[in-house]
Order: C-alpha cells, then structure tokens, then sequence
C-alpha cells in the first residue's frame, strides 16, 4: 500500500514538474506567441503592457495613473516594473516577468494541494464519524489536493494566463494564500491573502464570509444536524437516561462558532489593510495619493470605462446602452453579484471552501473585466470538491461547452477585429455563451453539493434505520 | 481759491498735454496689400496674398475704427488674445518641390483642416474657459465648427514642442473639416475693399479652389505700446497662400509653362483698394535663374532683367531685388486703370529647371500593422540633398549636430504606449539617451483629455533617415461618440517637426518698413513643417443591437438569478416527506389534488415505484430546464441577429 502511494505522489511530482518545463519552453518563444494581447487573456487591469506603461510613467516622474493606462495597484507596480524593463539579451523581453508568473502558479499549485489535502482528510473524517467510513480502505477517498494542484497547473486557462504575462496568477496567488491560511488557521496569512487579493481586484472582497466561517466553524463537513442524528442514535444506543441525552443534545445543537479566532482574523485584516494602504501612500505620495488610485484602480472597475472587448458580457452592454441608463445598470449589474451573497451562506454555511468557490465563479461571471485567468481559479478548486460533486450533472455538456467558446473567441475575435469580416455580434454572442455555461456550472455545482448531502442524509437515516 | 483756481487749470493743461500726446503717438489704421507670385520647379505657380491690417495702440474701449475690422478688435479685448492664428487649408504642401526652407514655406505651409493656437493674457487658470469661448466666437465668426475644438479631448497646451514657449498657449486642429468658399467670405469681409477692389479681387472662388493647395491664414497679434493708458495695438495678417496649375498649351515636357494673371484667376487687376498704404504684386524668381544670371549686375542691368533669353515679363517691372539666390521683381499697380487693367505674364523661352531649398529633414508619417486592434505610428524624417548648403548646425560640442522638435497630439482614442517609442536612427535602433534629448508627455485620458508628445532629437548633420515609431492600442467607443459615418475612421492631427536651431529669412536688403510682406520675410522664421493626417479605422460595434443586447444582457442575468436561487430554495426531502405525511393523513382526495397541481406544474407525479431517486430525478429536470430556456434564448438571439442583419 505504502509502496502505491509512493507511486502515486511520484506521478503527480513528475506531471507537476513536466508542467512547469511547459511553460518554461512556452516562455523561451519570442513575442509570447502574441498571447498577451489577447483580450480573453489580458485584460485592462491585468495587462502586463498597461504595467509597463505605468512603470515607464513613473519613471518620467509622472503619477503612474496619468492617463488612463495603468489601473492596477502601485504595489504590483513596483515589483513588477523593474522587471518589464530589465531585458537579457538573446532572450525575449519580459522573460522576468514570465518567470514570476511561473513561480507564482508554482506556489498556487503547491497551496492548493495543501488545502486539498486538508479537505481530504476532513472528508475522511467526517466519513468516519457519521459512520459511511469503517476505514480509510473501505470506499477510495481520491487525492483531491493533488488532482486540484494537477488541474491548476495543466489547466489551459492557467497556462495561457501564466505565459500570456497577464498579472492574474499573481491575483489568484492571493485569493489561494488566503484560503490556504484559513484552512491551515494561520489567521495572520489568511488575514494577508485576502487584503492583497482584495487590493489587487476588488472582487475577492467577499471571500470575507466564507473565511470567517472557515475560520468560525472549522473546514467543509456535512451539515450539522447528521452528526446530531448520528449522535442520537448512537446514544440511544449507549444510555437510556433522557436527561443525559437531553444534555448531550444541547451541547451539540450550538455549532461552537470561534469568536475569537474571528475577531483575530478581523484585527489582522485591519492592521494588514492599513500597512497596505501606507505603502499605496507611500509610493504615490509625489503623485495623486490615494484619492488617485482609489479613482484609478477601483473606480475603473466599478464604472467599467474601458469598453474594449473581453470574454464578459459588460463591455458590448456599455457600449451600446443609452446613456442615460447607464448608472442605472452599473448599480443593478453590480448589485448582483452582493443580491446572491447572502442566500448563498445561509444554505452552504457547513461548506465554507466551496462557499468561496461559488463567490468566486459569480464574481468571475459577473466581473467587469473578466479573463480567463479568472476561470482557471475557480475551476482548479472545484477539482478540490471531486468527492462531493463526483456526481454532478452536465460536466461532460459544460466541459464541451469551455472548450467550444475557447476554440470559438479567437476565431470570432479575428473574424471581427482583423478581417472584418464578421462584426461584434458574433463576438458577443461568444461572450453570451461563456456567460450561460458558467452560470450552469455554477447552478449546477451547488445544486449537486446540496444533492450530496441530501444523499448522505438519506443514507445516514438508511443506516440507522438498519442499525434499530 | 486762487490756488485751488490755478491747480485745476494746471490739471488741465497737463490732461491736454497727456491727451496731445496720446493723439499724438496715435498713428492712423494702416491697411497694405500685396501679392507674390512664384514659379515653382514641377510647372506649377503660387499666388500668395498678403494683406496686413495694423490698429495702433488706443485707450479707448469700443472705439470707432477706420479700417480695422471691428470684430477682431472686440475678440481681441474680450478674450485677451495675445497672439492668435487661424488657418484653413485644403490640400497638402509639397515640401520637395515647394520649398520647405523659405519663410513662405515655413509660415504658409499648414496642415489639412483647421488649425488654431492662440496665446491669451489671461491668469492661468482661466486660460482654458477663454479657448472655450475664443472657439465659439471664431466658429460664428468664419462658419466653421471650430467650435469642436472647445472640447478637452480635441486641444493640447503644448509647452515648448510648439514654435513659442508659453504655459499660456492652446493648441488644436480639426483635420476634418472641409474648407470652401463659406470660410473665405467671412475672411474677405475683414478687409476694407473685401474683394471688390484692389489685389483681393483676384480671387475667382472657381479658380482660387481648383488649385493643388489654399491656405488661408489668419494671424494677429497684439502689440504693446509701452504705455498704460494706451492698452495695445493689434497688428492682423490675413494671408491666402494658393498653388495653380496654369493651362499649358506648349507640347515639350520640360518646358515650364507660360502663364499671365488673367490666365491663373481669369481677372485682371484694376486699381488698387483706395484704402490701402501701399499696393504691391512681387514676382520671385529663384534657383537656377540667379545661378545663371549672377554675372549680371542687378544694380545696372534691372531694367534689362526681365527680358532676356530665358524668359520674359509681359510688364518692366518698378525695381529688381536680388537675395543670395532668388531675384524678386516689384511691380506697382497703382498705374493701371480701366482701361488699362494690370495683368502681368511670364512667358519661357527655353526650358528650365531649378530647385527649392529644402528643410533639413523630409518629415512623413505613417501606420503600421493592421486590424482594428492595436498598431503602430511612425514619423520617417529622411536627409534631404541640400542638407550641405544649411547654415543653422548646432557645432557646440565639436560635431555638428541637428535639432529637430517632434509635437504631436494623440486623440484618445488612440492609446499610446508611451515606453515602446523607440527611435532608429540610419536603420540602427538607438538607446533613447542619445538622440533623444528631452521628452515631453501628457497621456491621454479616456473621454477627457486628449495625449500629447513633445521631443527634442538631436541628430548628426550626416545622419540619412530617423525613424520614430510608438506603439498604440485603438480604443472602444460607445455607439453614441461615433461619427455620422463611422467606417470612414477617424483622424489623427498632423504632427509637427520644427527646427529650433534653423531660421529661414530672405533678406532682400532694401525698403524694410515699406512693404510688410519683404519684412515679414526678413524676420527669422522657425523652419516647420506638417507631416500627413492619418486616417485610422476604428472598430465599429453594431449600430442596430442596442435593444438586442440589453434585452439578451438582461436576460442571461434573470437566467442566472433566478436558477440559482431556485437551486438554493428547494428543499426536495423536506416536499416529499410534506407531501407523504399529508397524503397519509387524508388519503385519496389530497392525493389527487397534488397529483393535479403537479400535473399542472409540469413536475411529474413522484412515484414511489420509480427506481431513480426523485431528487435526483427533479434535479435533472430543473436543469433540462434550464437548457430548454437556454436553448430558447439562444435561438432568440440567433434570430434576432439575423432579422436585423438582413
């Protein structure tokens, strides 16, 4: 047994590692294979070119955010810039920051797996514990952490992204970081991945809930109120006295929320948000200051200026809406995505991992700029659920439906943008259909989670019922 | 009382001594025409008006004016225009065979479209709101929608790209606009004999715009007196610079054409304007003629000058001037009459040929790439061969090395990245420190601000070609900021490269306060000139979706909210169990009434019977529902696309 374990952890490092010689060979090309300037890869805010025009700004001692090229955070500016200047020769330009992005993903793959194996083993437990799982070889519990690390890493999506110099691993490096440090309780981590992914793009703001709720409650598990019947059960069985059960039920209806492990996690974001915006004040304070980049970065997201296409559905919206509808869609599409935070945690509560995914692919789908960057994040930690949502309905239609509209975009992309020949419609109507199959992936992987514990509700009474 | 008798009368004196003076100092309007006329090497002839107005300093507001025209006057008060120049151009100025080192080159050569800058006397902050105004006046004033140039994102203040340095300075262009006779009426109502009488009345509207090239010009500039009291003078130069094509009807090919007055205009000038100072028609000859008449003593042999083998004057001209190698023939028309129309001809004898001295650097620009999605723009300045002859070279640091400024204004919607300049010099790309000497940028805001580039180059004199080329993204418009006629593309302005270090003058020695056109020559003029407009097609979304695309929007918006909360509501164990408890507890009736409600909701009967599990069975029909609306919607679309496209 030991020995196929071995195996098994030996192939997941060979195809980790054939992996990164992928995108190490993919880099070496001269230009990037023009994947850069690829709109479903790099988008205003992720752009790598943008970044460098910012970098170059600030180096003409101009603020970074004249014009309206650079809309991303001055933090990123500094680390990144000097490298889209520093060239090696003989090798193409912006090798450096390639190879950032690869470390990146790297390190993204290699959290991932931590947080899968995390949920692997609360998996098993919780098998264990409601009593489906006599021992860990009764029924296979698959590796989870290391297929999700696999699927970040040979996604398509990662691996464009990543060679694309769009600075989306670095933001999806953030979010990770954030739930590994929620998962792991490393409070001040994940206190620090969600600051950062938040400055970085705003929309990771609302991972908030589902970390103080891993945070509270502790990892994903099936609801509470099976552990309650299987408790019942189980103390029918041992003591007859009522006042005892009485006792032990009253105990166990309170989940124990952590208190103080949240108000832990709330003070560290505090002080990380405020060392955060020191260093934005700092590295702006010749230039606009804050008021600036908070106009710049999150600004631009909100009232989506920028009306070039992408692989969302908002720029052809803006571009054709009356103007003077204009605010009135901006707050409703906006709104949107908050309208379906709150039902979302009422009902997932007991699963805050997949809770963020969830936040995660709305946020995705209703992004102002999205990239595909984006998806890439999201699918790879739905690789981490593969027990619960083993069953899931349309993967083989949704996973078609991907890979058409990414086969799809550039052609359309091309036919409208460089021949002329075809017009925004169809690139559209591309975008439409990213928007349908995402919306279905995401109904349809919440509903196969909710159906997963219904199924183990189910057996859970089966089994009891067996066991009286 | 005496003494207070004798103050006031002292005080009067000394105000009618101070009123004497200012009368005193006070010239009267002047008003002076004229006319040059030039052949130029590739057959073809230029007229250039010139017709300068001049009110001398005053004190008083909305005073009376003899000559001047009235309208400017009052733009100038209002506006506190320093210096202001309008121009109007069609056509593009041929730098190779016109000329592009002469003053007549260098001020007169503009670029397409509507150009206007002007200097105002204002605090800073104000500069921007009396632009504003400036264009709407100007636009009510000349028939033009110069008031387009009111908006942020269609002017620049360049700070020292432009010829004068001043933070005061407002720069914008309208490549677009097209110049006809409606923009020349207005500026012919500014002068006194608008074009009834005098050298103005040679403008035939058909002949003027069948030329290669019209400029009109208008430039004023205000004049300080040095006095308080007096405020300033305002000195207004309109200029109308046209390129002919005279009708040859001599078979040889290399013979220039003959061409008389009455053959380029189809009039003949009859007396001057009454109102005017001086009235002169010049004929300048340049190139090769002076080459080969340098032998010839001007002084003596004037009167034999304009007949000789090689060509002949139809009139004797009053005078000959001669520059270093251009002679400039002065003729009067105050002799002709009626009777008598003056109408002066030059007529070949022999063939020849001769050249114009150019500026340093041929300026062309140009796109590159293609696709509507991203390109490049590139500014070519090519050596150009009388180079060698230029004075001007800048020999501080032991080389001799050129200057050239480079301004140029990016609308913006045309996103440039400012840190892919890179600059070729002789095909060799060169690291930016060592031609480029000081740069100037202001980006582009979206919607609010258009770019702006200014560069020094500093270039060795042998230097053969420069290349300049920046990098730029095409912008995204909403349907409403395009154009009546969007597929047309839209225009970049002209980029503009000046010579700091490079004067053309011709100095032509004598009578320098009498003819305003000979001492406008003499003064050191920059050396400019105009690169091309571009025209760049931008991509155009499709004019008939809006309603399609909200409606579509929307609805695979209600499609997400509302699937996925029907996900979250349902609770499939909790109905079933509902529903079992409630059809033991009363049997047959309820039974059928749920069986009909879900008969009626589309949901078939939950039977106990089936093998499938019913909430996996309910789940997989939400979901073929989902697909159905889907399906449905996407056919919708699909539908709608294609109705509207037919």
């Amino acid at each position: 047994m030991a020995e196929e374990q071995k195996k098994k952890l030996c192939r997941f490092w060979i195809w980790a590692l054939s992996s990164v010689a992928f995108r190490l060979i993919l880099i070496s090309f001269p230009g990037n294979l023009n994947l850069s300037s690829r709109p479903e890869v790099s988008t205003p805010l992720t752009s790598i070119r943008r970044l460098a025009e910012g970098y170059w700004l600030k180096q003409a001692s101009m603020s970074p955010y004249a014009g309206s090229m650079y809309h991303g955070s001055p933090l990123l500016l500094s680390v990144l810039g000097p490298l889209t200047v520093q060239r090696i020769k003989g090798q193409p330009s912006h090798l450096l920051c390639s190879l950032v992005f690869v470390i990146a993903d790297i390190l993204s793959a290699m959290l991932l797996r931590g947080i899968g194996q995390k949920l692997q083993m609360a998996y098993g437990l919780n098998a264990r514990l409601l009593g489906f799982l006599k021992s860990s070889r009764d029924k296979v519990i698959l590796p989870c952490g290391d297929i999700a690390a696999l699927v970040y890493l040979w996604n398509p999506f990662t691996i464009v992204s990543c060679v694309g110099l769009s600075t989306s691993p670095i933001e999806d490096l953030a979010v990770i970081l954030a739930l590994f440090g929620a998962v792991t309780r490393r409070v001040p981590l994940a206190a620090f991945g969600l600051v950062i992914a938040t400055h970085l793009s705003l929309y990771p703001a609302t991972l908030t809930i589902p970390i103080i709720f891993l945070l509270g409650y502790g990892l994903d598990a099936p609801p509470i109120k099976l552990f309650l019947q299987t408790r019942s059960v189980e103390n029918e069985e041992t003591s007859t006295s009522t006042v005892s059960k009485q006792a032990k039920l009253k105990q166990t209806t309170h989940i124990p929320f952590l208190w103080k492990t949240v108000a832990h996690f709330l003070f560290w974001v505090l002080l990380w948000s405020l060392y955060v915006l020191v260093l934005c004040a700092l590295s702006l304070n010749k230039y606009g200051g804050l008021e600036e980049m908070f106009k710049r970065t999150y600004g631009f997201i909100l009232s989506i200026e920028d009306l070039s296409p992408n692989i969302g559905v908002f720029w052809y919206f803006f571009a054709e809406v009356f103007d003077f509808f204009r605010n009135f869609f901006l707050i409703v599409f906006h709104v949107n995505i908050l309208f379906m935070l709150l039902p979302l945690a009422i009902r997932l509560k007991h699963r805050p991992c997949f809770l963020a995914l969830i936040y995660l692919a709305i946020s995705s789908i209703l992004k102002s700029y999205p990239s595909v960057g984006d998806s890439a994040l999201y699918l790879s930690l739905w690789a981490l659920f593969v027990n619960e949502l083993i069953d899931m309905k349309f993967s083989f239609f949704l996973f078609c439906g991907y890979l058409g509209i990414s086969l799809l975009s550039p052609v359309m992309h091309n036919l409208w943008i460089w021949r002329g020949t075809g017009n925004a419609n169809f690139y559209f109507g591309n975008a439409i259909g990213y928007a349908c199959f995402q919306i279905v992936f995401v109904v349809e992987s919440v509903s196969a989670m909710l159906n997963h514990d219904r199924a183990l509700k189910r057996s859970n009474s089966n089994h009891r019922e067996v066991k009286s | 009382m005496a003494s207070l008798l004798r103050s006031l009368i002292l005080l009067l004196i000394v105000q009618s001594f101070l009123v004497a003076i200012a009368f005193g100092s006070n010239e009267v309007e002047e008003f002076s025409e004229a006319l040059l006329l030039k052949p130029l090497p590739d057959r073809k002839v230029l007229a250039h008006f010139h017709f300068e107005n001049r009110a001398p300093p005053s004190n008083s507001h909305g005073r009376h004016h003899h000559l001047f025209p009235k309208a400017i006057s009052q733009l100038v008060q209002k506006f506190r225009v320093k210096e202001m120049e309008l121009s109007f151009t069609q056509g593009r100025w041929n730098h190779e065979h016109w000329g592009g080192f002469d003053p007549l080159s260098s001020m007169n050569a503009k670029p397409v479209g509507v150009e206007l800058w002007a200097v105002f006397d204002v605090p800073q902050s104000q500069v921007d709101t009396s632009w504003k105004n400036l264009t709407h006046a100007l636009s009510g004033l000349f028939c033009a929608s110069i008031n387009f140039l009111e908006s942020s994102t269609s002017y620049a203040a360049p700070t020292w790209g432009f010829g004068p340095n001043s933070n005061k300075l407002r720069y914008g262009s309208l490549p677009r606009e097209a110049v006809c006779t409606e923009n020349l009426t207005p500026w012919l109502k500014l002068l006194p004999c608008r074009d009834k009488d005098g050298i103005s009345a040679l403008m035939n509207r058909p002949s003027v715009y069948r030329g290669f090239y019209h400029s009109q010009r208008l430039h004023l500039s205000t004049v300080e007196s040095g006095q308080e009291v007096l405020g300033s003078g305002i000195v207004l130069e309109q200029t109308l610079t046209v390129v002919l094509q005279p009708e040859t009807t001599s078979v040889e090919s290399n013979m220039q054409p003959s061409w008389s007055l009455s053959s380029l205009f189809g009039r003949k000038v009859v007396g001057r304007c009454v109102l005017t100072k001086s009235s002169n028609v010049y004929l300048q000859l340049e190139g090769l003629l002076g080459h080969e008449l340098k032998n010839v003593d001007t002084e003596i042999e004037a009167h034999e000058l304009w007949k000789n083998a090689e060509f002949e004057l139809s009139l004797k001209p009053e005078r000959v001037l001669r520059e270093s190698s251009s002679f400039l023939f002065i003729f009067d028309i105050d002799k002709s009459s009626d009777s008598e129309p003056f109408d002066i001809g030059l007529t070949w004898k022999l063939p020849s040929k001769w050249s114009c001295q150019q500026a340093p650097l041929h300026a062309s620009r140009f796109l590159m790439g293609s696709g509507n999605e991203r390109g490049a723009i590139a500014i070519l300045l090519k050596a150009t061969e009388s180079q060698e002859k230029l004075s001007g070279r800048d020999l501080t640091n032991g080389h001799c090395t050129i200057k050239a400024n480079i301004f140029q204004i990016f609308p913006w919607y045309i996103k440039v990245y400012y840190h892919t300049l890179q600059i070729f010099v002789d095909q060799q790309q060169t690291t930016d420190s060592e031609v480029l000497k000081k740069i100037n940028v202001s980006p582009s805001t979206d919607k609010v601000s258009s770019g702006m580039m200014e560069m020094m180059l500093e270039l060795p004199c042998e230097v053969k070609s420069v290349a300049i080329s920046i990098e730029y993204d095409k912008g995204f418009l909403h349907i409403d900021e395009y154009p009546p006629d969007a597929n047309q593309g839209f225009d970049i302005p002209s980029a503009l490269i000046s010579f700091p270090n490079h004067h053309a003058s011709l100095d032509f020695q004598e009578e320098l306060s009498k003819s305003p056109l000979l001492s406008s020559f003499k003064e050191n003029s920059l050396v400019r000139s105009y690169t091309e407009v571009l025209l760049v097609p931008l991509t155009t979304p499709d004019f008939s979706m809006p309603y399609n695309v909200i409606t579509i929007t929307c609805t695979i918006f209600a499609l997400y909210f509302g699937s996925l909360l029907n996900v979250l509501r349902r609770r499939i164990g909790e109905e079933e169990r509902f529903l079992k408890s409630q059809g033991k507890k009363t049997g047959g009736l309820k039974q059928l009434l749920s069986r009909i409600t879900a008969k009626i909701r589309g949901r078939p009967i939950e039977e106990q019977s089936s093998s499938e599990s019913p909430a996996a069975q309910s789940s997989v029909l939400s979901s073929k529902l989902i697909f159905k609306i889907i399906l449905v919607a996407g056919a919708a679309a699909a539908w709608q696309y294609f109705s509207t496209d037919k």
